[in-house]
């Protein structure tokens, strides 16, 4: 146990120095905002995962979280003269607040049904912002006058910035962790396989699902102004059904069953769509594919994936062979 | 007055395309359990080939079912080598249809552009026809008409005939449709095939009302999707009134506050899901 | 009607119809504290049905369940595991893929007020962690602990099955077919454990292994199309004619 902790605390660290040091790898600017882009999408994926990973209900309205919290801190800054961090912090106070409220209602139904209302949900939130132009500016959307100064540090520059999404990303890597081992975590894990022998046992499964949906609601809202704070900029866009999409696939490529998959899904897909958009100007149509091929031809994701293929590699090798049985898949206790 | 009546029968003709789209859909969520999100997708790929048979002197009257058929063999393609071979994961088949939507929606951009291609009214229906001294637009009827009389048709499909039977048994209780040895996969084909020619056959009567332009896909699937969570999962009858319910909620709502058309479309669905989750017809939850 | 004299389970006029099939039909039966209560009939008589009901995982028509005097109907199924009721289910209803030590865990969170906390380990409550190996012990699963439900072998499922339920220290306990599909070295360890669970929990049983289950119960209710035809002690109910036509005798 105490081996155990120690190891975490040390791939913890190692993580941490991995984030820092990465301005000074990646080098030019344009790196550096293509790995804050990979920060701000992965919390978006964790958060995403909170439901799909942990308490098993697929959402496809997620990037609403997101862009409620985009547009709530845009217009307060920009038309109600908050401050940044009054603003911020009503942002997020209104992106879960929608959510608290969102989950209520989806969570009248579980599997398809939820996917369905969610959809609906994120559509209508869409249709807001499209359609109300006096309150959103419709397609134009709002720009930000300047990226906030946090602590007196300016976030005008691309590495300054880069540390910002990265604190919150850590900090928000912690909690989730944290909640991935603790009773709660575990009630929700428990929720996802056996809703029935759950509440037999004891438990409030409606709650638990609900308290899963708020969180996600909250993370998601918080990676929505990293979205704002980063682009200075949001338009319905960010909340579109392809945005939701996106984060989805980000989840179901990594693996939903270990807090690594969705960052690592975050990381591919970002990349690849940055790649993509910059030959040509199909993304979507590789997004469609992409989305098939993951569900017909890797329904475990790469994490889970890559895990099983270490363990039989390693059973192949002749001194280890029967050593460890097969037990439980890597992560499974790191799963939120 | 005037605007009442119009917007009473605008509502009525989108109510009626509505219906064309949200029945399939319903049909094939009810009895596969797939909620097939390429639906709208494929109301946009219908409505954009009636453009190009139209341009190529096609008559609208055939235009229509030809894009139908050619919607529904690739619904076909689709079901057959995709959906089948994800049976028994739900989830999956709902994002393949995901998938497959955005795959549609952009080929759809490559092929006709971004630009919006309006749709001329078939000839003889454009004039409005007068009717106790107001003007009505013919066309707009003539769509009303068409969607009551395949309303019918799907009802005396599922209550008359052998194929109904077995969709409805299919509906109420999948296991026990297999258990008594419906033949459920060319069942399935068939549903599929015929929700998603209704959608492409939409497509083409709804060009000269909403005509046909990059992102009517976007707008239709929440519609449809409201319908159905409103009238309930696998129900003709709920799909019907939520068509009709919905279109009203819709044109009005945009007609009256522009700004808030989404949101007021969005407040029976909220209704329904608090009082009736299984919607006002279905037997099914969502 | 004082605490003590009152039944630990009081069913009366229980009806639940699914359309228009009557499942069950004004069915009232009483159990006493500490009693061994056999539930028997054929297939379909509406057996788990009426497990279903008094859990409150099918919603009744009518009726009234009491739990030591306490009404449950309109409770939420977790409101009723926390006034003392637990159930095994027929079908397994396990976590697969958690190891058995983790299924007790689960079970003793259920009733545990530290459930909701987000943020504290689970694996450092060591008290939790003792006596979810204590339940595992209760049932001869010690030295299984570690192992997922999915490299267990049936036998040790069902045991699980009644750990996570005894777990829970319920004061009325449900077992639905607690023998179902094991060998007779099985059963008999079952058998066992069942019978050294102490006098201060209720329980009903359905169960078909007429030689293991007519040993172990006091009184015996006979259920058939959804209705109560015989009730009463061992030695009455084989003698009952009613009970040969609809059940021994088929």
């Amino acid at each position: 146990m105490r081996r155990e902790a120690a190891g975490a605390a040390v791939r913890g660290g190692l993580a941490l120095l991995g984030l820092a040091l990465l301005p000074w790898v990646l080098g030019g600017d344009f790196y550096v905002n293509l790995a804050s882009q990979v920060l701000i999408y992965a919390l978006l994926a964790l958060s995403l995962n909170l439901l799909i990973g942990a308490a098993g209900l697929t959402s496809l309205g997620h990037a609403a979280y997101l862009g409620i919290a985009a547009y709530a801190a845009a217009w307060l800054t920009g038309n109600a003269g908050f401050g940044a961090l009054p603003a911020a912090l009503a942002a997020l106070a209104i992106g879960t607040a929608s959510a608290a409220v969102f989950g209520v209602l989806a969570l009248r139904a579980s599997g398809l049904g939820f996917l369905m209302i969610t959809l609906a949900l994120g559509q209508i939130v869409w249709g807001v912002a499209y359609r109300w132009v006096s309150l959103t500016g419709g397609d134009n959307g709002i720009r930000l006058a300047d990226r906030p100064a946090v602590l007196g540090f300016d976030l005008g520059t691309p590495v300054a910035f880069y540390y910002f999404a990265a604190a919150v990303f850590a900090l928000a890597f912690l909690f989730l962790r944290r909640l991935a081992l603790s009773p709660l975590g575990a009630c929700l894990r428990g929720t996802k396989e056996q809703p029935r022998r759950m509440a037999m046992l004891g438990h409030h499964v409606w709650m638990l699902r609900w308290i899963a949906f708020v969180l996600a609601g909250f993370w998601g809202s918080v990676a929505g102004l990293l979205y704002l704070y980063y682009h200075k900029f949001v338009s319905p866009q960010a909340l579109s059904l392809q945005q939701s999409a996106e984060a989805l696939l980000m989840v179901l490529l990594g693996g939903s069953s270990t807090l690594a998959g969705p960052v690592v899904g975050a990381a591919v897909i970002t990349l690849v769509k940055n790649l993509v958009s910059s030959y040509v100007d199909r993304w979507l149509t590789l997004l469609g594919v992409i989305f098939v091929a993951v569900v017909v031809f890797m329904p475990q994701g790469i994490v889970p994936g890559l895990a099983g293929l270490l363990r039989r590699l390693r059973a192949l090798r002749p001194e280890r062979a029967g050593a460890a049985p097969p037990r439980a898949a890597a992560g499974h206790e790191a799963a939120p | 007055m005037q605007f009442w009546l119009i917007q009473t029968l605008n509502s009525l003709a989108l109510g009626g395309l509505l219906f064309l789209l949200s029945s399939g859909f319903s049909l094939i969520f009810g009895l596969q359990r797939i909620p097939n999100l390429a639906h709208g997708a494929l109301f946009m790929l219908g409505a954009y080939i009636g453009t190009s048979l139209l341009a190529r002197e096609v008559d609208f009257w055939l235009a229509a079912p030809l894009a139908g058929v050619l919607v529904g063999l690739l619904g076909v393609a689709l079901e057959r080598l995709v959906l089948r071979r994800l049976a028994g994961n739900e989830q999956g088949q709902v994002l393949v249809t995901l998938g497959v939507a955005f795959i549609i929606a952009d080929l759809c951009l490559l092929v006709w552009t971004g630009d919006p291609i309006p749709v001329p009214a078939p000839e003889g229906l454009r004039r409005p026809v007068f009717l106790f001294g107001f003007a009505f637009p013919t066309y707009r009827l003539v769509v009303l008409g068409i969607a009551v009389a395949a309303a019918i048709g799907l009802f005396l499909l599922m209550e008359r005939t052998r194929l109904g039977a077995m969709i409805r048994a299919g509906v109420d209780d999948p296991e026990m449709a297999r258990g008594v040895g419906i033949r459920v996969s060319g069942l399935f084909t068939t549903v599929f095939c015929l929700g998603v020619a209704l959608a492409g056959t939409a497509g083409v009567l709804g060009g000269p009302i909403l005509s046909a332009y990059p992102g009517l896909d976007a707008d239709m699937l929440p519609l449809a999707l409201v319908v159905v969570i409103l009238g309930g999962v696998g129900s003709l009858l709920g799909a019907f009134v939520g068509s009709f319910v919905v279109s009203s909620i819709y044109n009005f709502g945009t007609a009256l506050f522009p700004d808030l058309a989404y949101v007021i479309l969005f407040l029976p669905m909220v209704l329904a899901l608090v009082f009736k989750p299984e919607g006002l017809f279905g037997r099914v939850r969502a | 009607m004082s605490a003590a004299a009152a039944p630990a389970l009081a069913v009366e006029g229980l009806a639940k119809r699914f359309g228009g099939l009557t499942v069950t039909r004004d069915v009232s039966l009483a159990v006493m504290p500490g009693e061994r209560r056999l539930i028997i009939g054929p297939n379909g008589a509406g057996k788990t049905t009426l497990f279903n009901l008094i859990t409150g995982e099918i919603a009744a028509d009518a009726g009234s369940v009491r739990l030591f005097g306490q009404e449950l109907l309109g409770l939420p199924t977790r409101r009723r595991a926390h006034l003392g009721l637990a159930r095994t289910y027929q079908i397994l209803t396990l976590f697969p893929r958690e190891t058995l030590l983790h299924n007790v865990v689960l079970a003793l969170l259920g009733l545990a007020p530290f459930r909701w906390d987000p943020w504290s380990a689970l694996a450092c409550r060591r008290a939790l962690r003792e006596e979810a190996l204590e339940a595992l012990a209760r049932v001869g699963l010690a030295g299984a602990a570690e192992r997922t439900v999915a490299e267990t072998s049936y036998g040790e499922r069902r045991r699980l099955e009644l750990a996570m339920a005894l777990a829970q220290r319920p004061r009325v306990l449900l077992l639905d077919e607690p023998l179902a599909g094991l060998s007779q070295p099985e059963r008999h360890a079952i058998r066992e454990l069942l019978e050294a669970i102490p006098r201060d929990v209720t329980i009903v049983m359905i169960e078909h292994d007429m030689d293991v289950a007519l040993a172990f119960a006091e009184r015996i209710t006979v259920l058939h199309f959804g209705e109560v035809i015989v009730e009463g002690t061992r030695a009455e109910v084989v003698a009952d004619p009613r009970t040969r036509e609809v059940y021994l005798g088929e």
